[in-house]
């Protein structure tokens, strides 16, 4: 009763606090839990159920979720039964009243596929060459070819029989995966679950977006973020540097930094019609009249781009640099300052080796802050150069290395991609938690980084010198 | 005995006119306003070579404001205006042709709080001298020995010169902070109430550190301790709302000062 007793006499603001504080964990709480299970889930190898129906119909497939029917009469289930190349859908609804029986064989198997999504059946035989073999050698076959090279591959042809009977040939080289979850022990599932993770982080999409990995959009990100710092971090601190430490303190110079705070809070659309008219329209027009007029009427500068999503993305986070350095740049002691300037220093050598060193860490705050908020923007980038599926990554090995006028993939705007635009919603849905899931552990590493550094520069100056 | 020989027998008034090769600063009708409100009103007085000159006053008196003219830090500040002239050794600090950084290397200036750089020891001192001409790496270490010992901080810091000064305790900042103004080898150094930040053993050590350099340097002290500045100091000067109440010599002035109100000040009897 202790508690309640200064409780009381605290009054209801300190619980108020607490509440609002608790809340807001625990919205944050379940907002990443979502994102775990679903977008982490996805990957695991369900078990597959073949049923049969009262009406004699056969459907196998992964049971996803239970719906209940309206007016109380049941429910209903839904399976994604694969096979679109067969009958022309990946996913069947059935009443769950209308099963007749449910099985779970161990011999069904789940394709992965380059074409046409997964396949879900059963393997009949294997030809190879001219021999065929059936039954277990068949599968021992199969297990003997995946790992090969694609050519060797080629040579195997598999015999496949769909739940309803249909057979189908489907050549060896265009199957990514073969696996029998209903076999399989957990450790072979987290095996086929790891292998699954990583095909999605590191291989580009397929089936327009709705399959596949994101790795375009992964490094798409990256580097567009990357670009960004390095434009963003020398204007910005060069910025702070002169309505700090070099501009008159009168009332303009206070206008001026009334004007950069408010920019932080102008809607990021207008800085993408900016970009656009600007960099794209303007100075990209410019550049593909002077320089690539022999590649026209197509643009190579003058239409969306790496550089000029990272320009917009700069311009976007430059009231956050400049404000963070700023008032880094605040904190310092001027007893710091007269310090090196009454040993004889310039005001130069002053900023460069007293002031600068020790605004570093609120540059960098400045700097993660930046981070965060351009690794999630999409709004100003789809109108200045992000492309739903780009044929080439910005950087490879060919000359130039990094082609700043391509169009690249960026992880928010595959998100919006996969969600709104895609014909099949249903296989979407995981995609998109996965998606945003990754979009927030993106921006978690990049500023963690620069956390870390600004960790290391403060213990150094702390400590060592 | 000391106070005797500083007075002149004839009029019994105190000797502060100092002929050209004693006297370090000259400060002939100097003037200081901060945007228009003054701060220091016609101060003209001599600052003896090698010698410890203390001035003392009330808060806001205008102390602090003319020992960071002496070394021109009111350059930062643009709302500063001043008129009159402070000569170091004969020239005017504010000709053109005056080298403002080389000014304020051979016009040291210790601070009120110990402000030691977040950087070592060694490169705390080593700071000023990287800011000149080139040095051996064994010239500089040289150097950087020869101030702290002169600092009287050696024996404590000779075995971590290269961990961070934040670490040091504020005695041995205040101290460092003087090691690293000594290793550019200036000729005046300014001290802004050195020691009111410290405890009374440190305070004690910066104190004989004073009496000490007097051989090396003019020092200029500037304190709100009336038993500091009779301890330490050869010469006072008491300043009033920007004025010079009475300048001479230490003993004379703390035991038969010429004013009322300086009696008053010295004595605490001062509202």
């Amino acid at each position: 009763m202790k508690w309640l007793k200064s409780a009381m006499q605290q009054g209801i603001w300190p619980w108020l606090c607490a509440g609002c504080v608790a809340l807001s964990l625990l919205m944050l709480g379940a907002l990443l839990a979502l994102l775990l299970t679903r977008g982490l889930g996805h990957f695991w190898p369900s078990a597959l159920d073949e049923v049969t129906l009262q009406n004699g119909d056969v459907v196998a497939g992964e049971a996803v979720r239970d719906l209940p029917l309206p007016n109380r009469a049941g429910s209903e289930r839904l399976y994604f039964t694969g096979n679109r190349d067969v009958d022309d859908a990946r996913w069947r609804w059935v009443p769950v009243d209308t099963i007749k029986q449910q099985t779970r064989p161990a011999e069904l198997l789940r394709l992965k596929r380059r074409t046409w999504g997964d396949f879900i059946g059963y393997l009949e035989a294997v030809e190879v060459g001219g021999e065929r073999f059936s039954g277990h050698d068949a599968w021992e076959q199969v297990q003997q070819a995946l790992p090969l090279p694609a050519p060797q591959r080629a040579r195997f042809q598999l015999i496949l029989r769909t739940p309803q009977g249909d057979t189908l040939r489907q050549p060896l080289s265009t199957v990514l995966r073969i696996e029998a979850p209903n076999a399989m022990h957990v450790g072979q599932k987290l095996k086929a679950w790891g292998s699954d993770v990583w095909q999605f982080l590191s291989q580009g999409p397929r089936a327009a977006n709705t399959d596949g990995g994101v790795w375009p959009a992964i490094f798409g990100t990256m580097l567009m973020v990357i670009l960004m710092s390095v434009i963003v971090t020398p204007f910005g601190v060069l910025a702070a540097i002169y309505l700090n430490e070099i501009a008159h303190q009168g009332p303009l110079t206070r206008l001026v930094r009334i004007g950069v705070r408010n920019l932080a809070g102008v809607p990021s659309i207008v800085y993408g019609v900016f970009g656009l008219g600007v960099f794209v329209y303007g100075i990209g027009g410019s550049l593909d009249a002077w320089f690539f007029d022999d590649a026209l009427p197509s643009p190579t500068f003058g239409t969306g781009g790496l550089l000029w999503a990272s320009l917009t993305l700069a311009l976007l986070t430059l009231p956050v640099v400049i404000v963070a350095t700023e008032e880094g740049l605040a904190r310092i002691p001027d007893a710091q300052r007269e310090g090196a300037v009454a040993l004889g220093a310039t005001r130069f050598e002053m900023l460069k080796r007293i002031v600068l060193p020790m605004a570093t860490p609120a540059m960098l705050t400045g700097v993660i802050l930046a981070v965060a908020r351009a690794a999630g923007e999409v709004a100003p980038l789809m109108l200045v150069g992000v492309a739903r599926l780009a044929p080439q990554m910005p950087l490879d090995g060919e000359f130039p290395y990094l082609h700043l006028e391509r169009k690249f993939m960026h992880l928010g705007y595959h998100l919006f991609d996969t969600a709104f635009h895609g014909e099949d919603v249903q296989a979407a849905i995981p995609l998109v938690y996965a998606t945003a899931l990754l979009l927030v552990l993106i921006v978690l590493v990049l500023n963690l980084t620069a956390i870390l550094l600004r960790h290391h520069l403060r213990r150094q100056r702390g400590s060592e010198c | 005995m000391l106070a005797s020989r500083h007075v002149d027998q004839a009029t019994q008034a105190p000797v502060t006119h100092f002929p050209a090769d004693q006297c370090c600063l000259e400060i002939d009708q100097f003037s200081l306003a901060y945007a228009g409100k003054p701060a220091l009103q016609r101060l003209t007085l001599q600052v003896p070579r090698h010698r410890v000159t203390a001035f003392i006053g009330p808060s806001g008196c205008g102390k602090s404001t003319f020992l960071r003219a002496i070394n021109r830090l009111h350059d930062l500040n643009e709302s500063v205006s001043h008129s009159g002239e402070i000569s170091l050794e004969g020239h005017n600090i504010h000709a053109p042709e005056m080298n403002v950084t080389e000014l304020r290397r051979r016009v040291g200036m210790v601070f009120q709080t110990p402000n030691p750089f977040p950087m070592s020891i060694y490169e705390n001192v080593a700071f000023g001298l990287r800011l000149q001409k080139r040095l051996a790496k064994r010239q500089r270490d040289d150097i950087i020995e020869w101030a702290l010992t002169s600092a009287a901080l050696w024996d404590e810091v000779k075995d971590r010169l290269h961990r961070s000064a934040w670490q040091l305790s504020g005695g041995q900042q205040q101290r460092l902070v003087i090691a690293r103004t000594l290793a550019v080898q200036p000729d005046v150094l300014l001290l802004d109430e050195p020691a009111s930040a410290l405890d009374p053993i440190s305070t004690l050590k910066i104190e004989e550190l004073i009496r000490n350099l007097k051989s090396q340097l003019t020092l200029v002290l500037v304190t709100h301790n009336m038993q500091q500045a009779a301890r330490v100091s050869d010469y006072t000067a008491f300043l009033q709302q920007g004025e010079l109440v009475e300048y001479g010599p230490t003993d004379h002035v703390f035991t038969n000062p010429r004013l009322q109100r300086t009696e008053n000040y010295i004595t605490g009897r001062m509202a």
